[in-house]
């Protein structure tokens, strides 16, 4: 009797109205939340390092740790 | 309707992708965190890295800030996260929500994180020189670009192949292989970087490093996991 599950047995729940979410939905979206994703990023690991939009070091020191921590090239 | 679907959706799996990062990123990343900075001031040089007086303090460096910035990150990775899994649920086979997650996050981890971080690893507070920062981050960036595309032409490669052969695992290997053909030469090709100062502690080196790999992998585990569960709950609840 086969008493073992699969590693990854969860099963494929179809989308309604197909299979897959169609591009054109997605892509509103995608602009949207890749333009916020880019600002994120820039402040947590660019900015008052490579480039600076303001004076001063206050954002560079402010997430100073976590630049480190997350590999980001910092001084 | 479908959009309004839709976007409740990606609404949801937004709010968890960002949410779920930033609470269980606090308490794991604050371990390692305290582990390596408790270790820093006897890391030799690490004075180098304080400016002469301090605009923010080591107190709000260590919990707002760090806070701050890995929950940003979180949040960026986690909304790009929710779109590259929209798009690709349903398009890799009849993958479930849970597993297409976590083999997502697990592939990131790898291209995003360790791959690059074999030619540009992480650098503890006073390593590194002022003056090459801009030329760091540059090179840190063209990595993981170099990374993401050749997993792209990887991907293509592949379903090229597969699709003309129809074996599908030597189509797997050979997309393989020209992924790690184009980030070999792209690590040849980019700027060695060598800054760390002789001086140095390496074990406390390595023990940052360790750290904040260890960080990362938190985080895309997290990612992976809570995303699943949360896509697996919408899903079901807007076919039944």
């Amino acid at each position: 009797m086969a008493t073992t599950a699969g590693l990854f047995d969860d099963s494929f729940i179809p989308v309604q109205g197909g299979a897959a979410i169609p591009v054109e939905d997605i892509a509103p979206w995608a602009v949207l939340g890749t333009l916020l994703a880019l600002i994120f990023l820039y402040f947590v690991s660019t900015e008052q390092g490579a480039f600076a939009l303001f004076q001063g070091t206050y954002v560079h020191e402010f997430v100073h740790d976590g630049r480190h921590l997350l590999g980001f090239p910092c001084h | 309707m479908l959009a309004g679907i839709l976007a409740a959706l990606l609404a949801t799996l937004f709010a968890r992708a960002f949410a779920e990062p930033q609470i269980d990123l606090a308490i794991g990343v604050e371990q390692s965190h305290s582990a390596h900075h408790m270790s820093a001031p006897h890391g030799g040089g690490s004075t180098v890295s304080e400016p002469e007086e301090e605009v923010v303090s080591r107190s709000t460096q260590k919990g707002a800030g760090l806070l701050t910035a890995l929950a940003l990150y979180g949040a960026a990775v986690g909304g790009i996260f929710a779109i590259v899994f929209a798009y690709g649920y349903g398009r890799f086979g009849a993958i479930g929500p849970r597993s297409l997650a976590l083999l997502m996050a697990g592939l990131v981890f790898l291209l995003v994180v360790v791959v690059p971080a074999i030619k540009y690893p992480q650098t503890p507070p006073a390593v590194g020189k002022h003056e090459t920062v801009g030329l760091r981050t540059a090179a840190y960036f063209a990595m993981i670009a170099l990374s993401l595309g050749a997993a792209a032409i990887a991907g293509k490669v592949r379903a090229a192949l597969a699709s003309r052969s129809g074996r599908g695992f030597d189509a797997t290997l050979l997309a393989l292989g020209a992924y790690a053909a184009i980030v070999g030469l792209g690590q040849l090709l980019l700027p060695t970087i060598d800054e760390v100062p002789a001086d140095f502690p390496a074990t406390l080196l390595w023990n940052f490093r360790i750290a904040s790999i260890a960080t990362q992998l938190l985080m895309w585990t997290t990612i992976g996991i809570a995303f699943g569960l949360w896509a697996e709950r919408v899903l079901k609840r807007q076919r039944g």
